[in-house]
């Protein structure tokens, strides 16, 4: 969410039971002005907040100009003061899916993580027994890397594709419909698209180029991951996905307010694996 | 490219000149780049100094007067222009030097719309001193000093170039002599283009007309639009639809130009019922709201008031926002509403609201109710009449078919506990959104509960959809949600320690329950426990719920019990079935233990406490949070304390689900002497044994011949 419209996105995206005390709103409107200004960013975002066993985990995300470009992640226990997060490389996604379990709470706790690797010790090739540490930090970093790319939405229409390359936001977006509203096709993934040159020359000539760059939620895998419900009879389109509960979107139609905040235990539903002879996944929905 | 350069250099000059144009909102893009300007006037600096050239700051912005740049048409006394950071050579120099500007050789762009303009003041004053332009409708800023009273035209941004303008007006009019005498000379200089400027007038304006259109058709470098198709549009647009008072909506129709170019026009058809399904919603809530309204005698009201059964649930609402936790203050209100909606319509003795649940199509409301003694009954008992008599058609069946009955007897279905006790304690009901009608849910079986710990689910929102499960649930989505609840609520619902005490009556126990407590009530001495502690330890919340045996019941059943009642009835079967393996008693913690004693979910503690606010300790309350159901909150501020769910209905676990195995494919049969498994006989063994017996045949008959003859022998004696 817009740390611009906080309050009211927090207002729009209660419907999921968490939101935040009195006590952290106040704090967050302040300190990511701040953040802001200090670390120049053009937008800033709220991005969620992690429960952790002893503390929560809160997170932002600055954007700059354009707005797919790699985003700094910053996190704070307080909300007041932010540290900047390293960006996430693929090394660190691959060590840290081993660590399973709740966070923590403290960004220096470390796991332990034994792994058998294989030594090669001139002419023998044994295996020993290795404890990886790997620091929360990093399992941080992972999984918010992880939650974005597989769940940050988007509605069509807020970001336009320049001639030039970058993406900026559309100031005259004023809304989905509510028949739009209601369509997985009406959202997009807000990450650089991967499926989009998979799509056949007839579906790509009714693309507009400009509006229409992102991979939309249309066929996300599993099939179903997503619950879109109408709330607050039809003023509210939410989003949620089942994948990584806690992640809400929410749009209200016809008006400019749209984001999505992530409040959960950094958890995720790991995706099913084989498709059953039912026609679906393996259905875990109902 | 001349063009392009000259045209840079407009727009550097646009921020001093712009006062009074009737376009300069357009020209946003272009001023929003004083720095670059500056270079460029360096060059038309340079280049002037090379002589009198015609490019540098277009005229146009020149319509004030003060603010043509002294480089223009000043050949020889533009040398000591002041460098000005922001202001792009935007001094205001005295018309005169305006006038020499369109004296200038005109090949690089004016507008034409300033160059008429500005001619024809120049025309006319072509010898007055600079205050003339004062009556231009384009101010100079060299008539006042300050520039901060300029003339309504202009727009707030350019006070900024024009103040400077302004100041730099002070110091160009000492140069004003200077380029009369220049303005003079120049007019004679054959070789300068100035002189042939005022013959090539008619020319100049077309080109200026051209630069000017050249420039509106410039691409923006942010969205590719140019100004020039916009505009064009706009205008289309406006003299088709010929909308009233147009000018006063120009900003939302350029908009709303720019929005269409986003959108494409497929399909004329629009939704005209896109409304309808808010609307009724909308109705339905209004309903609620008038519930309250409707006219009533002041005796009526005082007794709602007095045997109000509604929870506080703004109240509760309140401290959970504390922790951050909630639905939003008017979703909340609306609950509440709903609530009492449900305590009128039904004789409740207690509600409660007990969470929210999410589902894929619809989410779930639940209100967790106790009703008046004796109210609810009569239901159970229609149930129980009903089962009878499916249970008596079956049987019926049976008899005219006479089909080979199995003599495989199911375990013992167990019993569902009776209403008010173990997991049936409370009646639950149900809506999707406040404003639709409330559903009772069944009471739950503890096979439902058994099967619920088995196997996980997303609701969808529709109560009557099936559930189509590996092990398979005896029932739909009401029912599991049913479990799911009744699972939730023995995990955890917890209170502080010594809110609630064992109750006196101890009569009522049951045989099946060997002092095991059931019955509690509030303890009207509580005192309260400080917030501190009741972070700080675990000890200090109890269950108040009891916990669900892993037979599906609270209370322990027998099932052996059962079968020696009916031991009176089938002698035989009965030492069978005593052999069953005995039933280990299932035992669970007793009721009001602290959740201290709660396991660990590998090595992760099964509850989070925390206070609601670090900053202000003083009136914070204690949190806790489950770790277990995440989504189950409990909050206490010492006297007072309340339980909620809102999440998704399911358990924390840390490894993935993974489906139950099916159980091994049954023995068709034991094996034993009498009938055992063997491969058939080959054909080789088979002759071997027919061989086998024709010998032993032979055998027999050379036996029997013998015998014979022996016979016939013994009959001859």
């Amino acid at each position: 969410m817009d740390a611009d419209s906080l309050l009211l996105s927090l207002e729009l995206a209660s419907g999921s039971g968490q939101g935040l005390s009195p006590d952290r709103r106040a704090s967050l409107l302040t300190s990511l002005t701040l953040v802001k200004r200090d670390y120049r960013y053009d937008r800033v975002l709220f991005w969620g907040r992690i429960f952790g066993l002893v503390a929560d985990y809160y997170i932002a995300q600055g954007l700059s100009e354009d707005q797919l470009a790699p985003r700094k992640t910053l996190y704070s226990l307080n909300c007041v003061e932010w540290s900047l997060l390293p960006p996430a490389t693929e090394e660190m996604a691959a060590q840290t899916a081993v660590v399973k379990g709740r966070f923590l709470g403290d960004p220096s706790h470390e796991y332990e993580h034994t792994e058998l690797q294989t030594v090669n010790d001139g002419d023998k090739v044994f295996e020993e027994e290795v404890v990886v540490q790997i620091k929360e930090e990093t399992r941080l970093v992972s999984i918010i890397d992880q939650i974005d790319k597989e769940v940050a939405v988007v509605p069509r229409g807020v970001l336009f594709k320049t001639p030039f390359g970058p993406v900026h936001v559309n100031r005259t977006f004023e809304g989905l419909s509510l028949s739009e509203a209601k369509k997985l096709s009406s959202y997009f993934h807000f990450r650089e698209p991967v499926e989009l040159k998979n799509k056949t020359l007839l579906e790509k000539a009714d693309l507009d180029p400009s509006l229409d760059f992102l991979d939309s939620l249309e066929h996300d895998i599993p099939k179903g991951s997503w619950s879109v419900q109408m709330e607050r009879g039809n003023a509210l389109v939410v989003l949620r996905s089942l994948l990584w509960p806690g992640l809400t979107f929410y749009h209200a139609p016809r008006t400019k307010n749209c984001g999505y905040v992530y409040m959960g235990t950094g958890v995720g539903s790991p995706q099913p694996c084989a498709p059953c002879s039912s026609g679906g996944l393996y259905c875990r929905w109902a | 490219m001349e063009n392009s350069t000259s045209l840079k250099q407009d727009k550097g000059n646009q921020q001093t000149g712009e006062e009074g144009r009737p376009w300069e909102e357009m020209t946003v893009a272009s001023s929003q780049d004083p720095e670059p300007t500056s270079s460029k006037t360096s060059e038309s600096e340079s280049a002037l100094e090379s002589g009198p050239q015609s490019r540098s700051s277009p005229p146009w912005s020149r319509p004030s007067r003060g603010s043509t740049p002294p480089d223009e048409g000043t050949g020889p006394g533009a040398s000591p222009r002041p460098p000005l950071p922001q202001e792009p050579s935007s001094t205001p120099p005295p018309p005169a030097l305006a006038r020499q500007v369109l004296e200038a050789p005109w090949q690089s762009d004016r507008t034409a719309s300033v160059i008429p303009e500005a001619e024809t003041p120049h025309s006319d004053h072509l010898e007055q001193p600079p205050d003339k332009g004062e009556s231009s409708p384009y101010q100079t800023c060299q008539s006042k000093r300050n520039g901060f009273q300029q003339p309504q035209q202009t727009n707030g941004r350019l006070y900024g170039p024009k103040d400077v303008s302004c100041n730099h007006a002070e110091q160009k009019k000492l140069r004003f002599d200077l380029l009369q005498e220049t303005d003079s000379n120049s007019q004679d200089d054959p070789g300068d283009a100035e002189p042939g400027a005022w013959k090539a007038a008619p020319s100049l304006t077309e080109t200026a007309i051209q630069s000017a259109k050249a420039y509106l058709l410039q691409s923006s470098s942010k969205s590719g639009l140019n100004l020039y198709d916009h505009l064009s549009n706009m205008l289309s647009k406006i003299l088709d639809e010929r909308p009233k008072n147009a000018v006063d909506i120009i900003e939302n129709i350029s908009q709303d130009v720019k929005m269409a170019h986003f959108s494409k026009k497929l399909d004329t058809l629009q939704n005209e019922n896109e409304m309808l399904p808010t609307y009724d919603i909308a109705e339905k809530q209004k309903a609620l709201f008038l519930q309250g309204n409707l006219e009533r005698a002041d005796q009526e009201l005082e007794d709602e008031i007095a045997e109000n059964s509604l929870p506080n649930v703004m109240e509760s609402a309140f401290y959970f926002d504390q922790a951050g936790v909630g639905l939003g203050t008017d979703e909340t209100y609306r609950i509440c509403l709903a609530l009492k909606q449900l305590t009128d319509t039904h004789p409740i003795q207690r509600c409660r609201f007990w969470g929210k649940i999410f589902g894929l199509e619809m989410n779930y409301i639940v209100a967790e109710v106790e009703f008046r003694e004796g109210e609810d009954e009569e239901e159970m008992e229609e149930e129980d009449v009903i089962e009878q008599r499916d249970n008596g058609d079956s049987e019926g069946e049976g008899d005219e078919d006479e089909l080979p009955r199995s003599s495989y007897k199911a375990p013992q279905a167990i019993p569902k506990e009776e209403c008010r006790t173990g997991a049936n304690k409370y009646v639950y009901f149900v809506c999707n959104e406040p404003g639709r009608p409330w559903v009772k849910l069944p009471p739950v079986t503890p096979a439902q509960i058994v099967i619920a710990r088995k196997i996980k689910k997303f609701f969808t929102g529709h109560l009557d959809h099936p559930i189509v499960s590996y092990p398979l649930f005896p029932g739909n989505e009401s029912n599991y949600l049913r479990a799911q609840i009744a699972r939730i609520s023995a995990g955890t619902h917890v209170s502080p320690l010594g809110f609630y005490q064992f109750g006196e009556e101890e009569g009522k126990e049951e045989e099946e329950v060997e002092g095991r407590r059931e019955y509690f009530e509030e303890n009207p001495d509580f005192e309260g426990i400080q917030v501190i502690d009741m972070v700080e330890s675990l000890s200090n919340w109890v269950h108040h719920v009891q916990r669900i045996l892993p037979q599906g019941r609270c209370n322990w059943f027998n099932p052996v019990q059962k079968i020696e009642e009916e031991e009176e009835e089938d002698d035989e079967e009965k030492e069978e079935e005593n052999e069953e393996p005995d039933y280990i008693e299932e035992v669970g913690p007793p009721l009001l233990t602290p959740i201290s004693e709660d396991l660990d979910i590998q090595n992760i503690p099964p509850w989070t406490t925390r206070l609601s606010s670090n900053v202000i300790p003083q009136y914070a309350i204690a949190v806790l949070r489950s770790n277990l159901w995440p989504g189950a909150y409990a909050f206490c501020n010492g006297k007072k304390f309340e339980n909620l769910y809102i999440g998704w209905g399911h358990k924390y676990s840390p490894d993935s689900y993974t489906p139950p195995v099916p159980p091994p494919v049954c023995q068709e049969y034991p094996s034993g002497p009498e009938i055992t498994e063997m491969d058939d006989p080959s054909v080789e063994e088979e002759q071997a044994f027919r061989a086998a017996q024709e010998a032993a045949v032979l055998l027999d008959e050379e036996d029997e011949d013998t015998e014979q003859d022996e016979d016939e022998e013994e009959d001859y004696d």
